[in-house]
């Protein structure tokens, strides 16, 4: 568990492809570099998805969980 | 390896995977939007969607079936000509009416697949429109296709760049963005 304080939290519970992407795209957006981004989803898909992201977008994936059907990424944007 | 070296070749160590060059600027998109059918349309703008929130730049280039996604919705006849009216009658223009290219039954397939969307909490072609010019992805329709359907700016819906033609598109093939026809 990462001790720091996650700057904003992205809902995409429920959503298909590509929404849970798009949504932390367009929340990564609005924030400083170094914050903190916590995204759940319930798309299976997203695990792979979300380390793709982090890849070709050069933010890191910190953490990365999986909970009763709920996948927790932890995401530091660059 | 089944490659066939008439002399001998030393032997070279295997270039490694090029590793993606994690935050590097990566390589535009440029998609064509040739159909005008519900599920590539659908395809049309994930992929859009998909690609800005990858931090790609992303183009959309409206042709032919394509265009006529992207006429307002509310435009039920389109063109001058009593030719160009009769293509827009037999294939309704508008994102919210598409077709699909097999199981269309009448309309039928469409509603079942837009309930399904629904239920499954996909977003809709209109939808994901929506959000992929909220992100900067530009749709650039066809200036030929815009003529021979005797389309006008005001028949299309808002924040379509301006009509260009093939020779844009293949400049910037010929610049390296990566190429989806759909």
């Amino acid at each position: 568990m990462s001790t720091e304080q996650v700057a904003q939290i992205v809902d995409a519970k429920g959503l298909s492809c590509p929404m849970p992407i798009v949504k932390t795209a367009q929340a990564a957006k609005g924030l400083a570099s170094g914050q903190l981004l916590e995204v759940l989803a319930t798309d299976p898909g997203s695990t792979k998805d979300f380390t793709a992201w982090a890849k070709a977008t050069g933010n890191e994936l910190v953490e990365q969980t999986v909970e009763g059907g709920v996948y927790r990424f932890v995401l530091r944007k660059k | 390896m089944t490659a066939v070296a008439e002399t001998p070749v030393p032997a070279v160590e295997p270039a490694p995977a090029p590793a993606p060059d994690a935050g590097a600027k990566p390589r535009d998109i440029l998609i064509i939007c040739y159909s005008g059918e519900l599920e590539k349309t659908w395809a049309t703008m994930i992929l859009a969607t998909t690609g800005a929130a990858m931090g790609a730049k992303v183009r959309v280039f409206l042709t032919f079936w394509g265009l006529q996604t992207f006429v307002k919705d509310q435009k039920r006849i389109t063109g001058e000509g009593m030719m160009q009216k009769m293509m827009s009658f037999m294939q309704r223009p508008g994102i919210s009416h598409r077709k699909l290219s097999k199981m269309n039954f009448l309309g039928m397939g469409p509603w079942m697949m837009g309930k399904l969307a629904k239920q499954y909490n996909v977003a809709s072609p209109k939808e994901l429109l929506e959000i992929a010019q909220s992100m900067g992805v530009e749709f650039m329709p066809c200036q030929m296709t815009m003529d021979m359907f005797g389309l006008k700016k005001e028949d299309m819906i808002d924040g379509l760049g301006e009509p260009v033609g093939a020779a844009t598109v293949i400049a910037l093939l010929q610049g390296g963005d990566a190429p989806l026809f759909i």
